[in-house]
């Protein structure tokens, strides 16, 4: 096969006595978030570039899509942002169902059931990986302490999640047409109701909690020193380069698909989007990192709020999954994207009509937000990278897929 | 150096009948180990012996035995530190901490020091190998000689210089050196960045400290530590920091650079994980690893106890006369309450970044150093003698000043939201 | 502004590169463009006060069929600003993939054009570093193309297992 020449390996020389030096920072460092690599060109302290460069985690995920059946890549999604795998999930069976709905013969439709669970655990799981998000953007700083504490209050997510699905990670809950069942909680019966009153007293010792996080590390003189005004992202830049989700928001842009493309039931709860705006006494401003982590602060808040309706109404009656003897979407395509908690997930999914797809391309909102580092990290020192890194909230399994 | 013989001489001696320690005459510190072989060796020999006995290898012999005892004790200290490290991190961050090895983990720190000697002892082949070697036991041996003119009690000194501070000064500053060859000879360039920001750290902090100190110099004119602490022996209001309110800053500016010279949270750069993964000590693994290990704790437990003598009155107690065993339970509980401050410290905030660092030092602190000395000489010439009065306003000034600092802060406690029980 | 619309709008100005809308298929419908004008269409797309596609959701390379002559690269924009979306789709020949980037239009291309190039072996003129992103840079062939046989061994290692 003809290749060009780009494709040859950049070959980097040594040049001991040039005032530029190359420094490889990952596959394996300790605050890459995975294996990241950065190839940094130092002047001293100070950052010429950053050229990212990815692919360590890849494995083919599209590739083996095209060979699978639509249940079968389900598993497959959890890999992906292993973080929040339930809204991973989510997003995929999101857009194979919007593609079984345009056939109207089969006439589907995700019972009410399904949708409140669904809701439920991705808000649950949003939390989970916010909570994660924030502690390890403690540690990339330096402050080790908070890590922990969030690390603490995500166990007893995972230990709700694990009650669910029988999984603490890679849960492959949310299915198409529904949400498994391989753990029932029965409509009515006393396990849902245990369970329920396990995920209200979570949210009643979470809700102080985040206010304690935002004395412990958010008002932190040292860490607003460290993130205000440091890469400001401009709204501008943001959506040119795809940035979604909090980083989009960071930036000052009120935009969220939960609320302005509302899927599944999100029209039905009340909620706010936190968007960024200027902090004079903290001395940030729109599009900083401090910026970024802060509306992932509040978020956790909205979603304690969302799951607080959802528990007020408690859940419907009736099946979780819809009645789909087999999935296969007629021929045609999808690009489904949903707000999950790194930003939009989308999917693109190509159909023949036969049970595998042709095509699924996964459009991971880290991929693109990755990519900003670039212009973000010219001319910022060696520490500012590592804050660049926690604040736009990377997974590289989602990255590389 | 005459001048200081002159101070010397007219400082009241000890009187060594009633010390805890009573043979040594501490205040001649040269001879000390030969009046240890005159005095007590000597006499208890037999004739025979003690006739044909060569008084020169003696003092000799009795030097490395102390220092034998001295090395033997004192890498112990870290021991113990890295384990109250840990438990006390664990107790921040809802943890038990170590709990297997012995009961309660106190054992963990001797299973991980062993582990340690065992491990591989890597060294990299492209880097500088006899720096590399050299490099860790330069670090071991400065921060451990630093222990040799800190009175740890009353006559419990290795040696009482007459410029026992300045000797402390002198000896930490080679710390820098060992960084920085270690981080050139690992041929690792995180190593070198660490190394460097290492020197540029502990170069800067030298002077708010060295400048820190000299107020306290001043105060008492004399280097010599063991009249630094002799001075402060009536009290805790005779305590230099409360002497005057210069020195009250001083002990801050003094404690917070001393945090940067021991490289710790928030002045971590050199070894900052998250950024240059370990900084200098990047490449080293098993027992050179852990000669920088302890070499770290000590020095943390040096800063803190250099801290104490300066400011917090030394082996002295709170109340006048008031101290057991020489003065070494007071000295030591003063100097851990330090050390815990540090990880207290540690555990809770995140790291600066280098320029933030630099201006904190050059910007802030110099500046405040320097008006402290002006303000301490003023001080002592409005005050030429400590008095009651002079006290009296110094402690008056400093409440005033704290109390207008919290209001200046413009944060009340009762802002914060009540810890949740968890 | 609906797909049709915007199709009307594209015709209107670009005439003979706007070759037809497919509405065939279930799901979005899609515009097809002459490849070798796609950078002047997206141009226009997000830089028309009417149109404003001021971000491209994803760009996709398509590989439908071993036997095609065609590969597609797909652009699914949208408009911030009058919340409406839009899916454009070029067929480039199998033989000679090439079309001109749209990295200068939408930052975010640079990298899904990589990524397109890195398994699809698309070509994006104009882009400034058409490197691998995902495999190794000395991968050989392109692996998301339908008629792709993973290679026996790379640098020693046995590949399929």
């Amino acid at each position: 096969m003809e290749t060009t020449q780009q494709t040859e390996s950049k070959i980097i020389e040594l040049k001991p006595f040039a005032d530029e030096m190359v420094v490889n920072m990952g596959p394996q460092h300790p605050s890459t978030h995975g294996v990241l690599r950065l190839e940094l060109k130092l002047d001293g302290e100070v950052v010429r570039e950053a050229i990212p460069h990815i692919g360590y985690l890849h494995r083919c995920f599209e590739k083996h899509s095209e060979n699978l059946s639509y249940p079968q890549i389900i598993p497959f999604t959890d890999r992906m942002d292993y973080i929040a795998a339930m809204n991973q999930n989510w997003g995929f069976c999101l857009a194979v169902e919007k593609l079984l709905e345009t056939d109207e013969s089969r006439n589907f439709e995700v019972p009410e059931r399904a949708e409140y669970l669904r809701v439920l655990i991705c808000e649950l799981n949003r939390i989970a990986s916010h909570l994660l998000s924030f502690g390890t953007y403690g540690m990339d700083l330096g402050a080790f302490t908070p890590f922990l504490y969030a690390f603490r209050d995500r166990e007893r997510l995972l230990l709700l999640f694990e009650k669910v699905c029988g999984a603490r990670l890679t849960y492959n809950y949310v299915r198409i047409g529904g949400v498994s069942e391989i753990i029932p909680l029965e409509p009515g019966s006393i396990t849902e109701q245990n369970y329920l009153d396990e995920v209200e007293a979570f949210l009643d010792y979470f809700e102080p909690k985040i206010d304690e996080y935002n004395e412990l590390l958010t008002k932190n003189s040292i860490f607003t020193e460290r993130t205000t005004e440091v890469a400001v992202m401009s709204a501008d830049m943001a959506l040119s380069y795809g940035a979604t989700g909090p980083n989009l928001r960071g930036s000052g842009v009120d935009w969220d698909l939960r609320r302005d493309e509302p899927y599944s039931i999100y029209d039905r709860f009340d909620f706010d989007v936190p968007v960024a705006v200027d902090v004079p006494e903290l001395g940030a401003v729109v599009g900083d990192c401090w910026c970024r982590y802060k509306i992932r602060m509040d978020e956790m808040k909205e979603s304690v709020r969302i799951v607080r309706q959802i528990l007020a109404e408690g859940l419907p009656d009736g099946p979780v999954m819809a009645d789909l003897k087999a999935v296969r979407p007629p021929k045609g395509e999808i690009y489904f994207r949903s707000e999950a908690p790194r930003g939009e997930l989308g999917f693109y999914i190509v159909s023949d009509g036969t049970p595998k797809p042709v095509r699924v391309k996964g459009r991971s909102p880290c991929f693109s937000a990755l990519s900003v580092m670039q212009e973000l990290s010219r001319g910022l020192m060696v520490a500012d990278i590592i804050a660049i890194i926690g604040s736009i909230d990377i997974v590289m399994g989602e990255v590389d897929r | 150096m005459s001048d200081f013989r002159a101070m010397l001489a007219g400082f009241p001696n000890f009187n060594a009948s009633e010390s805890f320690f009573p043979n040594i005459n501490l205040q001649d510190g040269l001879n000390w180990a030969e009046e240890f072989i005159q005095n007590v060796v000597l006499p208890r020999l037999p004739e025979a012996v003690a006739s044909h006995f060569p008084v020169e290898l003696g003092t000799v012999l009795v030097m490395f035995g102390c220092a034998g005892i001295f090395v033997a004790v004192v890498p112990l200290l870290p021991l113990v530190l890295v384990l109250a490290e840990r438990k006390v991190a664990a107790r921040f961050q809802n943890r038990t901490g170590p709990m297997r090895v012995g009961p309660w983990g106190v054992l963990q720190t001797l299973a991980d020091g062993v582990k340690l000697l065992f491990k591989e002892d890597f060294i990299p082949p492209q880097g500088d190998k006899f720096l590399f070697l050299l490099a860790p036991y330069v670090i071991f041996a400065c921060s451990f000689a630093v222990f040799a003119a800190i009175p740890f009690g009353q006559n419990i000194l290795v040696s009482d210089f007459n410029i026992g501070i300045f000797y402390i000064m002198a000896i930490s500053s080679v710390i820098v050196m060992g960084v920085i060859m270690a981080g050139w000879s690992s041929n690792s360039k995180w190593s070198l960045l660490g190394s460097l920001r290492s020197a540029a750290q502990i170069v800067s902090y030298e002077i708010p400290l060295g400048l820190s100190i000299l107020t306290v110099v001043m105060l008492v004119e004399s280097l010599s530590m063991s009249e630094i602490v002799a001075s402060q022996s009536n009290g805790v209001f005779s305590w230099l920091i409360f002497r005057t309110p210069f020195t009250f800053i001083a002990f801050f500016i003094f404690f917070i650079s001393g945090i940067a010279e021991v490289n710790r949270t928030p002045f971590d750069l050199p070894e900052a994980e998250s950024e240059i993964v370990a900084g200098f000590h990047t490449e080293y693994s098993g027992m050179r690893f852990a000669l920088f290990f302890i070499a770290e704790y000590a020095n943390m437990f040096a800063v803190s106890a250099i801290a104490v003598t300066l400011f917090l009155g030394g082996w002295e107690g709170a109340l006048p006369g008031y101290d057991i065993i020489g003065g070494l339970p007071g000295f030591v509980i003063k100097t851990l309450a330090l050390v815990f401050l540090m990880m207290w410290l540690r555990w809770t905030l995140p790291r600066l970044r280098v320029d933030q660092l630099m201006n904190l030092c050059w910007k802030y602190f110099i500046p405040i150093a320097f008006f402290n000395i002006l303000g301490t000489g003023i001080w002592g010439l409005i005050f030429p003698e400590d008095t009651l009065v002079s006290t009296g306003i110094s402690c008056a000034i400093i409440y005033i000043g704290l109390i207008a600092a919290y209001k200046m802060a413009g944060r009340t406690f009762a802002e914060r939201p009540a810890p949740q029980p968890s | 502004m609906k797909p049709e619309e915007i199709y009307e709008v594209l015709t209107q100005q670009f005439s003979e590169a706007v070759l037809n809308f497919d509405t065939e298929l279930a799901g979005d419908p899609s515009i097809h463009i002459a490849p070798s004008a796609i950078a002047d269409v997206c141009q226009y797309l997000a830089e028309t006060e009417a149109l404003a596609f001021d971000s491209l959701m994803c760009l996709s390379g398509l590989d439908l069929n071993a036997n095609d002559e065609e590969f597609a690269v797909v652009y699914h924009i949208y408009s911030m600003r009058h919340r409406h979306s839009a899916v454009i789709k070029a067929m480039v020949p199998k033989t000679n993939p090439h079309l001109p980037s749209v990295s200068h239009i939408w930052k975010t291309a640079d990298w899904h054009e990589r990524e397109a190039y890195d398994l699809y072996g698309i070509l994006f003129e104009g882009h400034n570093d058409l490197r691998r992103i995902l495999l190794p840079d000395d991968w050989e062939g392109y692996p998301l193309r339908k008629d792709y046989k993973e290679p026996e061994f790379y640098r020693g290692m046995r590949v399929p297992y």
